[in-house]
């Protein structure tokens, strides 16, 4: 017995001095980074001599998580978000270790509001998007359930068809980015929601962020292709998803114009389509020179081959940044410049 | 005959003497009727399960045939000695180094010397993989002598061009409505009149790793991965669940410990699969500090999800050998220890070998629980043991599934048909098992 029970210990020890060492990166964080992280992982240990880095796809909030949870080899070295990093997450990472993390902008993702090619296109405001899918609306000057049935009750000018949204469930990085951009963008074009802002910030927050559950916004998975299908499928819907979706699809959906603009490469980099976010990835600076080839990993992601205007990564869907940020963030990244909020 | 024919009508008046004959016709017929009833219903059943499967069956083999062949261009390639090795050294350190992109894309030039304009050449070297490069350099570094020649190369195809060879994009659309731009089409088109297309077995698919390339993505990664994991899963299942099953079949006195354990084990074996996660998470991982996403933790964690149904399957079997084999052994003298291991184990090893491989069945189609330990991440490089990141074939589907590239349609189709071939062949040897070793008494 005692020989067996020192054996399992000499395994375990084995075992856990195999975990120390690792010559690896280690990659977690926003599924919607993840095609792009990927990507140049791929890439970076194809040209670089260094392994392949491994990338989990976790979401912007799980990564975080991890990132933060402290410094040594069984924790990651970067993580992905499609977020910016919150104070309180900075504090938490702080608080276990992790004190100094450099921030890398990647590139904008826009948020589609699609549609099957059967039908029409259709040019929506953001006071239209929050009047279909917000659970309470202003009417007569009193907050009311949402009584919209079809688009024409929202707006004359919108087509006769029945208000149904195939959009991400709230544990989504999307869904959160979609309804701060476009929920909160038009409860603020509505005159009393606008004054509700000015005297009670709170209560605005939670008619401006709340959809409706009443069967017209459907949460459909984190599966955008499973979203694509079922426009497809049934061409009076709408869809919510990034554009990278919409790019590669284009045969079979188009994007809705958001107060006249369209969900085009140009309109998003120019910064004329309202629905957008930036992208981030965040590195801890503990582990450059323990882990072998961060620094490069870095060098390789924001290389004008990667994320320049004609890099791999335009053919994945990333809309790049302006050519000067893209300098700045160059220099910042390689230069592993710490994070100040 | 004449005396059925006189016992027939014997007995008809005999009944009709006795019951009313309109009365008994008529709940006899309803009986029938119901009896009909029944067994349509049965035959119904089986219809709709039979037709959901087909439609399953249909929609996967029809979205992924296309997966098991790829699209090749045809490329004459100068192997220019001065994009090379231009000082002759015949180092494969400078070899390994030079540009072959370069060599692909004068190749391309060279065979459509019309394209001129910066826009269109980009478009147009992206008709062949990037994979293309890497290939020409593993192939000079192979053969040094062949620098200096020109060769014919048959290059993977990109897989939007891919896509338009097996015909997923409608070369009749709009411009504006597929990824594949006119200038493209009017490209493949001239190549496939010169016969410089081709669509071969698609070999790549079994024999590389993930990649978000769809045109040179392969199982082959997950395929190890899930192997690694079901080798670790068994090696530590199968001992202890057979040793428990032993123990609690043959040896243990019945008692309330003895039940209570027994609900334990069957309550185990209907646990949800992500609580299993749950818990590797925190013991491989945050106690134990084993590596993320490497499979031995996988193992370890699906050991914990087969073993109550190893244990179940196990103490079936042995329940099934009948008390005569054991009063016999244990007449002849021998002890418990060689009753069990010498009759009663090989006696019922075909049922509990069976009950093992559809346990290592359901692990291997199993997906939540690796979700939390991190397996499911995108992994290029193959694994080379059990402490290698890994993922397996159905997280692999999964990846696929959810990316944007049209061409990972028929490559997660692909996949799942791999995995439903692994799946009907473990299967298929336990059904093998039972007929041919089982013995009934």
């Amino acid at each position: 017995m005692k020989k067996i029970l020192s054996l399992a210990l000499l395994a375990t020890v084995a075992v856990v001095g195999a975990a120390e060492a690792r010559d690896q990166i280690r990659v977690v964080g926003s599924s919607t980074v993840f095609p792009f992280s990927t990507a140049v992982a791929e890439t970076f240990g194809k040209t670089s001599g260094f392994k392949t880095p491994v990338v989990e796809s976790t979401g912007s909030g799980g990564g975080l998580k991890l990132f933060c949870a402290g410094v040594g080899p069984e924790h990651p070295d970067i993580t992905n978000a499609s977020r910016r990093i919150k104070e309180s997450e900075v504090e938490l990472c702080a608080k276990n270790g992790v004190k100094e993390i450099t921030e890398v902008k990647i590139g904008f993702d826009g948020i589609v509001f699609a549609n099957s090619k059967a039908t029409a296109e259709v040019d929506l405001s953001l006071k239209d998007i929050f009047l279909a899918l917000a659970k309470e609306v202003p009417v007569d000057g009193k907050l009311v359930a949402n009584p919209y049935k079809t688009w024409k009750d929202v707006n004359p000018a919108l087509p006769a068809t029945k208000i149904e949204v195939l959009g991400p469930p709230p544990t989504s990085g999307t869904r959160d980015a979609f309804v701060e951009l476009a929920m909160e963008g038009g409860a603020k074009q509505i005159e009393m929601l606008a004054d509700l802002r000015e005297s009670d910030k709170k209560a605005f927050r939670a008619v401006a962020h709340s959809i409706r559950e009443d069967g017209h916004y459907i949460e459909a998975g984190e599966n955008d292709n499973l979203i694509v299908q079922k426009l497809e499928a049934n061409p009076d819907a709408f869809g919510v998803f990034g554009y990278s979706f919409l790019d590669q699809n284009s045969d079979k959906i188009q994007g809705s114009a958001i107060g006249g603009v369209t969900p085009t490469f140009e309109n998003i980099a120019g910064g004329d389509y309202k629905i957008s976010r930036s992208m981030f990835f965040y590195v801890k600076k503990a582990h450059v020179g323990t882990i072998p080839g961060i620094k490069e990993f870095v060098g390789e992601f924001t290389s004008e081959d990667a994320f320049g205007e004609f890099g791999y990564l335009t053919d994945k869907g990333l809309i790049p940044l302006p050519e000067e940020e893209r300098a700045k963030v160059r220099d910042e990244a390689v230069s592993m410049q710490s994070l100040t909020m | 005959m004449t005396d059925q024919a006189i016992n027939e009508s014997g007995s008809e008046s005999v009944r009709s003497s006795t019951v009313s004959d309109d009365a008994f016709r008529g709940r006899l017929k309803r009986r029938h009727a119901a009896d009909r009833r029944f067994r349509l219903i049965g035959l119904g059943a089986i219809l709709v399960a039979l037709t959901m499967l087909g439609i399953i069956l249909v929609s996967i083999v029809g979205k992924g045939y296309t997966a098991f062949v790829a699209t090749e261009i045809m490329l004459t390639v100068d192997l220019d000695r001065s994009v090379i090795d231009p000082k002759g050294t015949g180092d494969p350190a400078v070899i390994g180094a030079a540009s072959y992109g370069k060599l692909i894309r004068d190749a391309m030039m060279a065979a459509f010397p019309e394209v001129k304009e910066r826009r269109k050449l980009r478009s147009l070297f992206g008709l062949v993989s990037g994979e293309a490069s890497h290939e020409i350099r593993q192939y000079v570094l192979d053969n040094p002598d062949a620098i200096g020649t020109r060769q014919a190369f048959w290059f993977p195809a990109d897989d939007n061009i891919d896509m338009l060879v097996k015909g997923h994009i409608d070369r009749k659309s709009a411009e504006g409505d597929r990824k594949v731009s006119n200038d493209e089409i009017a490209w493949v088109e001239q190549l496939e009149a010169s016969g410089a297309v081709r669509t071969v077995f698609n070999s790549r698919f079994f024999s590389s790793g993930d990649s978000r390339e769809p045109e040179i993505a392969g199982v082959w990664g997950a395929v190890v991965g899930s192997f690694f994991m079901l080798v670790v899963t068994l090696l530590l299942s199968f001992p202890i669940a057979v040793m428990t099953a032993v123990y609690l079949e043959e040896f243990a006195p019945k008692n309330r410990w003895t039940d209570l354990i027994e609900v334990n084990i069957n309550n185990l074996a209907a646990v949800p699969s992500i609580v299993f996660g749950l818990l590797g998470l925190a013991v491989f991982l945050n106690v134990m500090h084993l590596p993320r996403s490497a499979p031995i933790v996988g193992g370890l964690t699906l050991a914990l999800m087969t073993l109550p149904t190893i244990v179940i399957a196990a103490r079936a079997a042995l329940g099934a050998v009948p008390p005569s084999i054991r009063q016999a052994a244990l007449g002849m003298g021998a002890s418990p220890m060689q009753t069990v291991l010498h009759h009663v184990l090989p006696l019922a090893m075909p049922g509990i070998l069976t009950g093992t491989i559809l346990g290592m069945a359901r692990a291997l189609g199993e997906t939540a629980p690796l979700l939390m330990i991190g397996m499911v991440a995108f992994i290029v490089d193959i694994p080379s043991g059990v402490m290698d990141p890994a993922t397996a074939l159905p997280v692999q589907i999964y990846l696929w599934a959810d990316s944007p590239e049209r061409a990972f349609v028929e490559k997660t189709s692909g996949a799942i048909m791999v995995l439903l071939g692994f799946l009907i062949f473990m299967n298929a040897i336990a059904v093998l098992l039972r007929k041919r070793f089982e013995r009934r008494w």
